[in-house]
């Protein structure tokens, strides 16, 4: 606070506006100063794009010209079975990876917690290492460590006597491997969320609790988990808008594939339009998509607001 | 920890030995789960550091290498000559560091106009904040990809850099940061002749550089792993993000494994550093969301 005394000497010889200042109210005019740079990048890269997008999925490019074809777009993707795989796999990921990985983190920040612990700063750096990893190069390490003849994950199964898995080219395994790698980029980055949520909570409601009889697993799960609620719904709700988003694991890891089986429907949309060039259709997709987030966003965003004023 | 909840040093020093076995029993359970969650966590890290230092081939042979190998340099030179990966990431350190600058000041400033104006429009702009980060970033694409090629900026830093300089999550981080700050300083500010501008510049800005901290490293963060878009701009390989770079060489058909693991280390590389050295401040921007929401 100390700099707030530094320029008001050298100012206070200009006294030209003072007389006449509004009392609690901060002028207007200037507002636009401060937002208004962003404001222009919005409109040009966000709302325009927006637009623009959703004008285009009511289009087709027929014989090289573009025309308005009204709902068809959006019916094809009724009967698109690469679409409708999208959709399955968004819910298997969204039913499984999400819950274990929530699960998972909350364990760690529980783990984390515990006063006892010593270096807990150099703990959470190691859990948060994978967040920070450049994509390319973790789907590249993974590619690596997941490479069905010798690579280290098959090694590891041989010595241990189970035969090879065929970790990428399988659908079901492909499936699996994805998951995983997912969990494993994000758990860290949630637990640590989660583990500043547990911090927030005071000290002396663990000492209540303890002199109430109870014991670590009794304290948390009946005194600071419930009050972890807001802060788990949190991660939910992040980590299910970046299920909905999935793009760049799966691009780099599978393309998608073996077949569709981790087709999302973010890659789809970007196969249609940047290797079909059916900008019409990528479109109507892409709109699915932010439908489907923004209900899902909704809902939990209306539990998150309950929450919050319990 | 709460100073309440340390023993003295006297109960310390006697503690260990009359805890129960049980207890004894629960500690060493916790560390031995933490332990092998750290190593998960760790072993695709150790194994690109190990990798990058052998050839491919000895990357797949039973059993694979535990320790350092001798071919660093020899992976450093093959990773120079197919893909310059010098220039590479001199790229990718260029675009990151102006996209950062550029986009921190917009974001603090619009922060700053949300937190602390009442304005037409406010609300507008708020609400295309929000929406922002809820809008998968593919529905633009091709849309922004049309505008750039309308303007002539395909295979241009600009078209990398511009579009995506209004970022919502920093602008929301600072918002958040600047509420806390008191009007009535302002208003004093104000009364003592202080333009707005160098208001915020000398008086306010100071007081928020926990989250300005936060907000620069997760904008270079995100710059530099950033992948769709300069994917889609960039098609000249001298001027190749590292993340683009490193995505043509798996497309391959013999792909360089040593040369790409060496490559994702040097990409991830100065992230873990970056993250090492500031985790209090990643922390914070992290509960910016989180916990203030």
């Amino acid at each position: 606070m100390t700099s707030l005394q530094a320029p008001a000497p050298e100012v206070a010889a200009v006294p030209v506006r003072t007389a006449r200042t509004r009392r609690r109210r901060l002028p207007r005019s200037a507002a636009w100063l401060f937002a208004g740079p962003t404001a222009v990048l919005f409109i040009l890269f966000f709302a325009y794009p927006l637009g623009a997008s959703l004008y285009q999925s009511f289009t087709a490019r027929r014989d090289g010209v573009t025309v308005w074809v009204g709902l068809d777009q959006y019916r094809r993707m009724l009967d698109d079975p690469a679409f409708l795989h999208s959709l399955v796999n968004t819910a298997m990921i969204l039913a499984v990876q999400v819950p274990v990985m929530i699960g998972l983190a909350l364990v760690l920040a529980v783990l984390l917690n515990q006063s006892w612990l010593r270096f807990r700063a150099g703990w959470r750096a190691v859990f948060f290492l994978p967040a920070v990893t450049t994509l390319v190069a973790y789907a590249v390490v993974f590619q690596v460590l997941l490479r069905t003849d010798g690579g280290l994950a098959n090694q590891l199964l041989h010595a241990l006597g189970a035969g090879p898995v065929d970790w990428l080219n399988s659908p079901t395994w492909a499936r699996i491997s994805l998951i995983g790698s997912v969990t494993w980029r994000w758990t860290g980055y949630n637990a640590v969320i989660l583990l500043a949520g547990l911090h927030a909570i005071g000290r002396d409601q663990y000492e209540a609790a303890a002199l109430d009889g109870a014991g670590t697993l009794r304290t948390y799960t009946s005194v600071i988990l419930p009050q972890l609620r807001p802060v788990v719904l949190f991660c939910v709700i992040t980590s299910t808008i970046g299920t909905l988003q999935l793009f760049d694991e799966n691009y780099v890891l599978t393309r998608g594939g073996p077949g569709d089986a981790t087709l999302t429907p973010v890659v789809y949309l970007y196969k249609v339009g940047f290797q079909q060039l059916d900008f019409g259709y990528a479109a109507a997709i892409a709109w699915v998509v932010v439908l489907v987030i923004a209900a899902v966003s909704l809902l939990q965003f209306r539990l998150y607001g309950r929450e919050r004023r319990r | 920890m709460s100073p309440t909840s340390a023993p003295t040093p006297a109960a310390a020093r006697t503690r260990p030995r009359t805890r129960p076995l049980p207890a004894r029993l629960g500690r060493g359970a916790v560390l031995l789960a933490l332990a092998l969650g750290a190593v998960v966590s760790l072993v695709p890290f150790v194994w690109m550091l190990i990798a990058s230092t052998h050839s491919s081939s000895e990357l797949f042979h039973s059993p694979p290498p535990f320790l350092p190998g001798g071919d660093l340099l020899r992976n450093l030179a093959h990773l120079q000559q197919s893909i310059g990966f010098g220039r590479v990431l001199l790229n990718s350190l260029g675009i990151a560091v102006v996209y950062t600058a550029l986009s921190s000041v917009l974001s603090a400033m619009c922060g700053y106009g949300l937190a602390k104006y009442r304005f037409r429009g406010r609300g507008l702009l708020l609400g295309l904040v929000l929406a922002t980060m809820m809008i998968p970033l593919q529905v633009l694409l091709v849309p922004l990809f049309q505008m750039m090629a309308s303007v002539g900026w395909i295979d241009s830093y600009q078209a990398v850099i511009l579009p995506f300089l209004a970022n919502s999550f920093g602008i929301l981080l600072m918002r958040q940061g600047f509420l806390d700050f008191p009007d009535e300083l302002l208003e004093s500010a104000r009364i003592d002749g202080s333009g707005e501008l160098r208001t915020f510049y000398q008086v306010v800005l100071p007081c928020v550089r926990p989250q300005l901290g936060a907000l620069v490293i997760f904008t270079f963060m995100g710059q530099w792993n950033s992948f769709i878009w300069p994917l889609l701009m960039l098609n000249t390989e001298d001027k190749y993000t590292v993340p683009v770079a490193l995505n043509t060489l798996t497309g391959l058909t013999h792909v360089d494994y040593s040369g790409l693991m060496l490559g994702s280390l040097l990409a991830t590389l100065p992230l873990v550093l970056l993250f090492l050295l500031f985790q209090r401040q990643f922390v914070a921007g992290l509960l910016g969301g989180a916990l203030k929401g």
